[in-house]
């Protein structure tokens, strides 16, 4: 039973992990658990936070929901931030009320330094670490025109792409000589600098300010100790974080010279009642500012309470890889060679623009540090070598060397040691891996589910998929990617046996290549790689065995076994005149008729027999078949665009239709749909779809690759300022290479993240033809288009055909006796059976 | 046929189609009914009703071979039916009504056993 109370402080990030961690715990049963945060907003990814202007919410953000808290039974108390610890009688003090406790935990993070320059609390002058601060920075920047970043550590590059982004021309002013001090030298420093404004940040390095005043061109003015300045509209401090130690210091705790709440191994602070986590906590003279050791506090905290004597917290490491406004850094350990007797190695290709540096132990062995400028490409083998101490290879050199100049092999998952972290964010090692694949894990999904790894900040995706396939092998698991019992392959594998051999029956394919007769599996998913490449009409005979039945019969089929009808409306634009036609259809077959999440309209209830029928009165009024059935482009979804929007800057709806009437009838791996949105108000939700196209000023953006549905993914952003030519040649390559190196049923969205390589790679073979593929993809998308036929237009001219949809062949006169209806909201709808009972 | 004089004629091979279903109206209520050219026999029958959501469509679905017994998916919620036995792979207490089927000249012809017939086919 609940007799005690612990109050929590702090509903950020490492607070939130801690809740995660405890809250089911046997120890969390003793206590009424209390959390106190001073934002109105539930926990959220502060590391992502940028995304925010990139169009992700705070919903995006959550780290959980306030039912999810009420579920375990924690009481959230938002916009409710503690103004008092009186630790003589155990209570804490908020705006609206005192509550007593037992235990206190400290997860107050950190605040923004903003260094006491005269003038520093002007209006527009601003910080950078809550979603309230990136809206005040949004509002401020409505309508102006620059804006200044002071600092250019991590997070002052990171706010100076968020006002770039805004639209803003940014600059960054550094005290320091070089950019990222902490985790630079000069020659990194300075290879980051070029780069950055090289994409147009302007950087101002060795500027100490002296006031900030009222501007003449803009609001501000800067003035700087070399007698220069700057004007600017607005001013972001990101001079360093600070802890959020207040509360602790009013209280009497005990406290670090430089601030910070001191803690032990076991995150007590100087009262044991007391506790302190994350960015506000010191151990060992030493603050972190970074989730992963925040988070391993949490950890420690949560098991510390549960009794677990071996539970303790011992440090951290602080290796950093980022990708500051498109530019790669990392940086390991002792970056700066502090060790006594270190050595260093440094290639620096100003050609190429990169920049590495190894830190190597004084016998040569071990590998103590290394910043990496321009490609993190051997971060993750470096980190490994750092982290865990294991022998370099006889040139480390060759480490970071170009892959051209014979450069060391990537270090393969066998030689990390089972201690070896492969997910910092969760702290699971290698051997916790190993763990969970014995225990029964036999897939990648498996393994994140049972681990956690990899569902933090992702950055160690890759490394986990090679460290899970290279396990599962060495146990004989084969990774195995046959598609059913009836084929080895796999669909791509399939797909290339199709297409260079030229067959074209299922039949034939099966008797070459396969075994048995083939099942609802391997059935399908070669009609579809069949269609794909010869196109034929789904209903030839061959083909109609092969099918579902949505894609046999050409339309979807409902719970009660009757059909549903989507007529195409391309671009959502439809006629006064074909939208009476729908409903006089609907109304003479009673059908229930709705408006679809896809801007078109569903009509429910037909039977077998009816579909043709329906069809023909359809296509005379000049409809085709929507595909919404199959795997094939459904809809291209529109906003009205430049033709009556105010803002649209170019004919969305012109568009949208140009891209359906082009890709109607492709059949691929998965369904795909697309949006057209006229501007960046983005009201087509074009960032939702597999193709994305924004309008802008200059033409359009493509997005590839997002999804709704179950698992939800924003589309990435793929070229910009395309033509209409260039949108639709990307996107036939785009589309093409998809449909022919796709599993079975696999999205864009997952078909992208399984790509080796990525999006990277997706762009290298499609804008920059790597693999001079792309003249061979659009002939082959063109060959689809100009083989484009309507199959219920097909279907219903051809007796034969249409003796398919007879319900019951011996009796075409009989209802099937099943179907029960009653009518809702003026409505026919089926009867549940459990209602016929 | 006189032969066959409890053997019911459902259609003629014209209805059928290769290597899928149709499904006809017998005395039994609806009943699918398979042609798998490659497999011996050729014909089988089938209850049309799937007992999982209560539909007739069970005719409708994609057939095959399962570890070499051949079935029919449900087409809704794709459980797998033997066309032999009418036993159903997921769930081997759920089964289905199987008929003996046979081709007879080019008519088609089941057999219906008295006990299964409905008298109140709606
Ligand atoms: C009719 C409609 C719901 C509505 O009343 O609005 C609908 C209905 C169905 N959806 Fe949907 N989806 C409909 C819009 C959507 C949307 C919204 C959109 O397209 O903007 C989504 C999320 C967006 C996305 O796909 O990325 C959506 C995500 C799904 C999914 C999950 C896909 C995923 O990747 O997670 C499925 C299941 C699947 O495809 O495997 C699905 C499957 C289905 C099926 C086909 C389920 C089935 O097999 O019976 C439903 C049958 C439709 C029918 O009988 O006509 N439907 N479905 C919408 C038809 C739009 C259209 O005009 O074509
Ligand atoms: C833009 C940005 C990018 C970042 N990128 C990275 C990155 O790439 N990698 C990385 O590891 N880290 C990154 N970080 C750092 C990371 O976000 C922090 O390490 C992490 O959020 C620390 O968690 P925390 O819970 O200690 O503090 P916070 O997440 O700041 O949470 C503290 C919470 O306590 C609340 N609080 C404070 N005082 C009180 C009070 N008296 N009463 C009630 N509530 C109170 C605060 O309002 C706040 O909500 C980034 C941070 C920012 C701002
Ligand atoms: S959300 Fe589910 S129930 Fe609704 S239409 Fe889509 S598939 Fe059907
Ligand atoms: S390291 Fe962040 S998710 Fe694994």
């Amino acid at each position: 039973m609940a007799n005690k109370t612990l109050i929590v402080i702090g509903n950020g990030m490492v607070g939130h992990h801690f809740l995660e961690q405890f809250a089911e715990t046997p120890a969390a049963a003793d206590y009424d658990i209390h959390v106190f945060g001073e934002e109105p907003l539930i926990a959220y990814d502060r590391v992502h936070l940028s995304e925010y202007f990139g169009g992700s919410t705070h919903a995006d953000l959550a780290l959980g929901t306030a039912e999810d808290y009420a579920a375990k039974g924690l009481t959230l108390h938002l916009d409710e931030p503690v103004t008092e610890l009186d630790r003589d009688n155990r209570k804490v003090l908020t705006p609206k009320g005192e509550y007593t406790y037992d235990a206190v935990v400290l997860a107050t993070g950190s605040y923004p330094f903003v260094p006491p320059i005269d003038g520093h609390d002007r209006d527009h002058c601003l910080v950078y670490r809550t979603l309230a601060d990136l809206d005040a920075i949004r509002a401020s920047a409505e309508g102006r025109k620059t804006g200044v970043v002071v600092g250019g550590g991590l997070l002052g590059l990171e706010a100076a792409n968020a006002l770039k982004s805004l639209g803003l021309e940014a600059h960054v002013v550094e005290f320091a000589p070089r950019l990222m001090p902490v985790q630079l030298d000069a020659d990194g420093g300075a290879l980051l600098k070029r780069k950055i404004e090289e994409l147009g940040v302007q950087v101002h390095t060795e500027k100490a300010t002296t006031a900030i005043v009222p501007g003449e061109e803009a609001r501000l003015r800067m003035n700087f100790s070399d007698d220069t300045h700057l004007e600017t509209d607005l001013i972001v401090f990101s001079a360093g974080i600070r802890p959020q130690d207040t509360l602790a210091r009013s209280s009497g705790l005990e406290i670090g010279e430089r601030g910070g709440i001191v803690i032990d191994d076991q995150c007590t602070t100087s009262d044991p009642q007391v506790f302190a986590i994350g960015e506000c906590a010191l151990w060992d003279n030493r603050i972190f500012g970074l989730v992963a050791p925040g988070y391993t506090m949490a950890r420690t905290l949560a098991a510390r309470l549960n009794q677990d004597a071996e539970a303790g917290f011992r440090g951290a490491d602080m290796s950093t890889k980022l990708k500051l406004l498109g530019v790669d850094v990392g940086s390991i350990g002792d970056a700066h060679g502090a060790t006594p007797g270190a050595r260093n190695i440094r290639f620096n290709d100003e050609q190429a623009g990169t920049y590495g540096r190894l830190v190597i132990s004084e016998d040569g062995k071990k590998l103590l540090g290394a910043i990496l400028v321009g490609d993190n490409g051997p971060y993750d083998t470096l980190l490994q070598y750092a982290l865990n101490g294991i022998d370099l290879p006889k040139n480390p050199e060759s480490l970071i060397l170009p892959v051209s100049e014979g450069g060391a092999p990537a270090l393969g998952p066998d030689a990390l040691p089972e201690t070896a972290s492969i997910c910092s964010c969760h702290n699971v090692s290698k051997g916790d891996i190993c763990g969970a694949i014995d225990a029964g894990c036999t897939d990648l999904g498996a393994v994140k589910g049972e681990t956690k790894a990899s569902t933090g900040c992702g950055g160690c995706a890759a490394l986990l998929k090679s460290v899970v396939d290279n396990e599962l092998e060495k146990r004989g698991v084969e990774v195995s990617k046959d598609i059913c019992e009836h084929f080895p392959y796999s669909r791509q594998e399939l797909f290339h046996l199709v297409k260079v051999n030229g067959i074209r029956t299922f039949h034939s394919l099966i008797k070459q290549y396969g075994k048995g007769h083939g099942c609802d599996i391997c059935k399908p998913a070669v009609a579809s790689i069949l269609a794909t490449c010869w196109n034929e009409h789904i209903m030839a005979t061959d083909h109609v065995p092969l099918q579902d039945t949505n894609d046999t019969f050409m339309a979807n089929m409902q719970k009660n076994g009757t059909y549903s009808i989507v007529p195409r409306i391309p671009g959502g634009e439809i006629t006064p005149d074909k939208l009476i036609v729908l409903g006089e259809v609907a109304k003479e077959y009673n059908l229930y008729t709705k408006i679809t999440g896809g801007q078109r309209v569903d009509l429910f209830g037909a039977t077998l027999s009816e579909l043709p029928e329906i069809w023909e009165k359809l296509i005379a009024a000049g409809f085709e078949t929507g595909h919404a059935y199959g795997k094939s482009v459904r809809t291209v979804k529109s906003c009205v665009g430049s033709t009556w929007c105010r803002y649209g800057v170019q004919d969305s709806v012109g568009m949208a239709i140009r891209l359906e009437e082009r890709y109607k009838g492709l059949r691929s791996p998965h369904k795909l749909k697309f949006a057209v949105s006229g501007c960046t108000r983005e009201c087509a939700e074009a960032q939702s779809k597999d193709i994305g196209v924004i309008a802008t000023e200059n033409g359009w953006n493509l997005y590839v690759c997002g999804n709704g549905g179950m698992r939800p993914r924003h589309a990435d952003l793929f070229a910009t300022d395309l033509s209409d030519d260039e949108l639709i040649r990307t996107i036939d390559r785009v589309l093409m290479f998809y449909v022919r190196t796709a599993d079975r049923l696999q999205r864009t969205s997952v078909w992208l993240e399984n790509l080796e390589g990525g999006l990277d790679y997706l762009k290298e073979v499609v804008l920059d033809d790597s693999l001079g593929l792309g003249e061979e993809l659009e002939a082959h998308m063109q060959a689809i288009i100009g083989t484009y036929q309507c199959e219920w237009k097909t279907t219903v001219e051809d007796p034969e055909k249409r003796k398919r949809f007879r319900e019951f062949v011996n009796a075409p006169e009989k209802k099937d006796p099943v179907q029960h209806w009653t009518t809702e909201r003026d409505q026919r709808r089926p009867l549940a059976n459990a209602d016929i009972a | 046929m006189t032969a066959h004089n409890n053997w019911e004629a459902v259609c003629t091979v014209d209805d059928l189609v290769p290597e899928s279903g149709i499904a006809v109206w017998t005395e039994a209520g609806p009943v699918a009914v398979f042609y798998l050219p490659h497999h011996l026999p050729a014909l089988f029958a089938i209850s049309h009703t799937d007992p999982f959501s209560g539909a007739n469509v069970l005719a409708r679905g994609i057939t095959g071979d399962l570890k070499g017994e051949p079935v029919v998916a449900s087409p809704l919620y794709k459980q797998h039916f033997s066309l032999r036995t009418g036993i159903c792979m997921e769930d081997e207490s759920v089964r289905v009504k199987v008929y003996p089927a046979l081709l007879d000249g080019d008519r088609v012809r089941l057999k219906v056993p008295a006990s299964q017939r409905r008298t109140t086919a709606a």
